[in-house]
């Protein structure tokens, strides 16, 4: 066994479980690949609500709730998402396709909702599970269409508050533009921040995204069209004009943007920083962008030409990982962890999932998770993990860490008390990186 | 559960004083507020003396008038006897020379001071530091572009409470010797834990944080020898929908901040500057949804016992409709980084022609604001 088993267990996947290095053995690619097919999900899955029946959930207490009924499924709502968040942490904490929830979590970053708006808390997980996952191996403009229209989306970025001014509600009640989608859509979705768009863009794009807002029926909701909404009109988008076309507009807008060279690009570019290295190299980001273009944004073809690259393979212990990698590391290595044990982690770490501070996600860069006191944080945790866990530490560095274990990290653990040992594993620079 | 170990630990991690404002026995302190987002500057001075304003904006009550022109949002007002005694300075209708309205470009230029977007891989007060001296610190989990530079800055967060035991960090400390990353990091937070001291309680929401983080850099700046460069990060201003409620929060949260570093600094606040600076204003108009998209113009409060305050620095641009930057916005007339390196030259003391060259290269058309500080 040599390093890249470690690699394809902790860079590409969420951290070995007891044996997977075994596993992987001298095959660390076909394993990476052998996760992209469909298969069949955990159930536990199933057991989580939909995004429409929470929006079921939320409306008669949003119609008619007194303040002290708010307040209640103010706390009721919170309380769903950290189970949501839970349960997902126990999933992946066991998932046998770590690599493809690696995948799809980089995917559900790329398209961040995050519960600072406390409206978008019992959708989250709904989200990733109903706009990311169905698509996260399929095409990249299927993929922004679920993500853009969802209600998560919808809620987080404002376009239900965004009302075409010359539309009929517009003219109603002066209402006007809220550029909130718009401008992320086109700067952190698909073009990038140098992709080559203006402030008028930002401004069709919004208008074409008028109408798209959430149903108010009993009984069906979810995403609707409503034309009393929508901007009337022609609009001019990266240079070139879209015919009034209602609820058509936005399919042509995405489908222009998907296949523009400036999104292969960006999407490249996120890609190889959180799978290869923080200054990811040219070659390999070429390499993603390459097929993205020539596959029409197949995200199959792209996560391939990724596992064979041989650039995402080198330095094995170049990324650090994030606090949710950590936390998913340790409940795969020593769990799996209880579900609110591991929130209560992250939330000591930073990261609960879905809470990113900006619709740009959360940070794939060392330098922001190394502070010195988050560095002193995650040694907390492992101190913590110490005292709880009755493992043999020797043992289980080597079947952790395997190839990559240094001679100074064995030693002292091999040195130290069972539970100052473990301690060490999981503070060990090896542990903190992948 | 701090020992005396952490502290000569502490003490020792720290290189040797260099530099020359800190040679020469400088008492200077600076704490660079970041307010993440886009304060709107029309709600925080708005300038209730234009007459396009009411237009704008409608009615403003509880603005405390601090001149003819310009008032203090009611959440500031906590803020007005600083005003009064000259302590609290306020740059208006000012903007990075940019006008892209995307956050994260824009707060590139704030933090890396630059001429676009990406130009500088480290941050304008992480390289000022370097040259004045000395060690900073973030207060918050993380290290901001801001502060990154040739010496590294530590970071703390005062809402964290911790117990290592102190053989666990020597163990960890030799696991880490090699790790260019994590070792120096755990270093300085070993010794900023130990100077800080354990923290208070209150943090529950973002305006307690903002005090409970004021508070305790305040303590660590009032004695520490060494730190006297500081960046407290304050997020939620971009405030798009229903802005009223929040805004009001968000200024209360960091008037609480301010007022807790005064009260923690005591004497040295006379020779302090806390510099509030944003990625830039919004849009002078409402949008439809009662909050403010993206715009340029926007404004920077400075306080302290070192400002020579008591004054908006503004050439004040208008609000009348052909006023407005592409029809839309506040515009800029003073360019942001005019302020910045006022603060470098005349706060903390640094050469102007390493400011120009070392600090903010490309700037020579944004000289230092005069006469703010000392």
């Amino acid at each position: 066994m040599n390093a890249e088993a470690s690699v394809a267990a902790s860079r590409f996947g969420l951290g070995p479980r007891p044996g997977e290095l075994a596993e992987i053995g001298s095959h660390p690619r076909e394993w990476l690949l052998d996760q992209l097919p469909p298969a069949s999900e955990d159930p536990r899955w199933l057991a989580l609500g939909t995004s429409a029946a929470r929006l079921a959930q939320a409306r008669p207490i949003a119609q008619s709730g007194s303040e002290e009924a708010k307040e209640a499924a103010k706390a009721l709502l919170r309380a769903t998402f950290l189970n949501d968040v839970g349960v997902r942490a126990e999933i992946l904490g066991a998932s046998p396709r770590p690599f493809l929830e690696r995948w799809r979590m980089a995917w559900s970053n790329h398209f961040t909702v995050s519960v600072t708006r406390q409206v978008v808390a019992g959708l989250a997980v709904p989200f990733e599970r109903e706009a990311i996952v169905p698509h996260a191996t399929g095409k990249f403009l299927d993929l922004l269409r679920a993500a853009t229209q969802h209600p998560a989306m919808l809620l987080y970025l404002d376009n239900l508050r965004s009302v075409g001014p010359n539309s009929l509600a517009g003219l109603r009640k002066e209402r006007g533009l809220n550029e909130n989608l718009a401008r992320e859509l086109l700067e952190l979705h698909t073009l990038g921040a140098n992709g080559g768009y203006q402030q008028a863009d930002v401004e069709a794009l919004a208008a074409m995204l008028t109408g798209w807002s959430l149903s108010k029926e009993e009984g069906s909701p979810g995403t609707v069209f409503r034309p009393e909404l929508h901007q009337p009109g022609p609009k001019h988008f990266l240079g070139a004009a879209i015919a009034e076309g209602g609820p058509g507009e936005i399919d042509v807008a995405l489908k222009r943007l998907a296949k523009h060279p400036s999104t292969a690009r960006n999407v490249a570019t996120r890609l190889a920083r959180h799978f290869a290295a923080d200054r990811p190299p040219e070659r390999l980001v070429r390499g993603l962008e390459r097929t993205f273009l020539e596959s029409e944004g197949d995200l199959a073809e792209v996560a391939i030409t990724l596992v064979n690259s041989d650039e995402a393979w080198a330095d094995p212990l170049g990324k650090l990982r994030t606090p949710h990698d950590l936390v998913c590391a340790i409940s795969r290595g020593f769990g799996p962890a209880d579900g609110a044990m591991q929130v209560k982690a992250l939330r000591a770490l930073g990261q609960i999932p879905f809470s990113a501070p900006s619709p740009a996600g959360w940070s794939d860069l060392a330098v922001d998770w190394a502070g010195s006191d988050q560095i002193l944080a995650r040694i907390d945790l492992a101190e913590r993990m110490g005292a709880k866990v009755q493992i043999q530490a020797g043992q289980r560095a080597e079947d952790l860490l395997g190839p990559v274990l240094s001679a100074s990290t064995r030693n002292a653990i091999a040195s130290a008390s069972a539970p100052r040992g473990l301690a060490l594993l999981v503070a060990s620079p090896e542990f903190q990186r992948r | 559960m701090w020992t005396r170990r952490h502290l000569l630990a502490g003490l020792a991690a720290f290189p040797a004083l260099s530099g020359a404002a800190l040679a020469a026995g400088s008492q200077k302190r600076l704490v660079v507020v970041l307010l993440r987002g886009g304060l709107d500057g029309l709600a925080a001075v708005p300038p209730i003396g234009d007459p396009a304003f009411e237009r704008l904006r409608g009615d403003v009550e509880g603005a405390v008038p601090l001149d003819g022109m310009f008032a203090l949002h009611p959440a500031l007002a906590p803020l007005a006897p600083l005003w009064s005694a000259g302590s609290l300075a306020v740059v208006h209708a000012t903007a990075l020379p940019y006008a892209g309205r995307s956050h994260f470009e824009a707060q590139d230029l704030l933090e890396g001071g630059g001429r676009t977007p990406r130009e500088q891989a480290d941050g304008w007060l992480g390289r000022a530091v370097a040259l004045a001296g000395g060690e900073a610190l973030a207060v918050g989990a993380r290290v901001p572009l801001l502060l990154r530079g040739p010496v590294v800055a530590a970071s703390l967060d005062p809402r964290r409470d911790l117990g290592l035991e102190a053989d666990l960090e020597t163990q960890v400390e030799a696991l880490y010797a090699q790790d260019p990353l994590l070792g120096p990091a755990l270093t300085q937070g070993l010794a900023m834990r130990a100077q800080v001291g354990d923290p208070e309680g209150g943090a529950g929401s973002p305006a307690g944080a903002a005090r409970v983080a004021g508070d305790a850099l305040g303590r660590l700046l009032a004695t520490e020898a060494r730190t006297r460069i500081a960046v407290l990060e304050l997020a939620g201003w971009d405030t798009h929908t229903a802005q009223a409620a929040g805004l009001a929060r968000q200024l209360g949260g960091l008037a609480d901040a301010i007022l807790a570093l005064q009260a923690r600094l005591g004497a040295a606040w006379s020779d302090t500057a806390v510099v509030a600076l944003t990625e830039f204003g919004r849009r002078a108009a409402l949008n439809g949804t009662g909050g403010t998209d993206h715009g340029v113009g926007g404004v920077a409060l400075v306080a302290g016992g070192a400002v020579r305050g008591g004054r908006v620095i503004a050439d004040w641009p208008g609000l009348a409709p052909a006023a407005l930057a592409e029809g839309r916005d506040l515009a800029p007339t003073t360019d942001l980084r005019s302020l910045e390196k006022a603060i470098c030259v005349q706060h903390l003391g640094l050469d102007p022609d390493r400011v120009d060259r070392e600090v903010f290269p490309g700037s020579s058309a944004a000289p230092a604001l005069p006469g703010l500080f000392g």
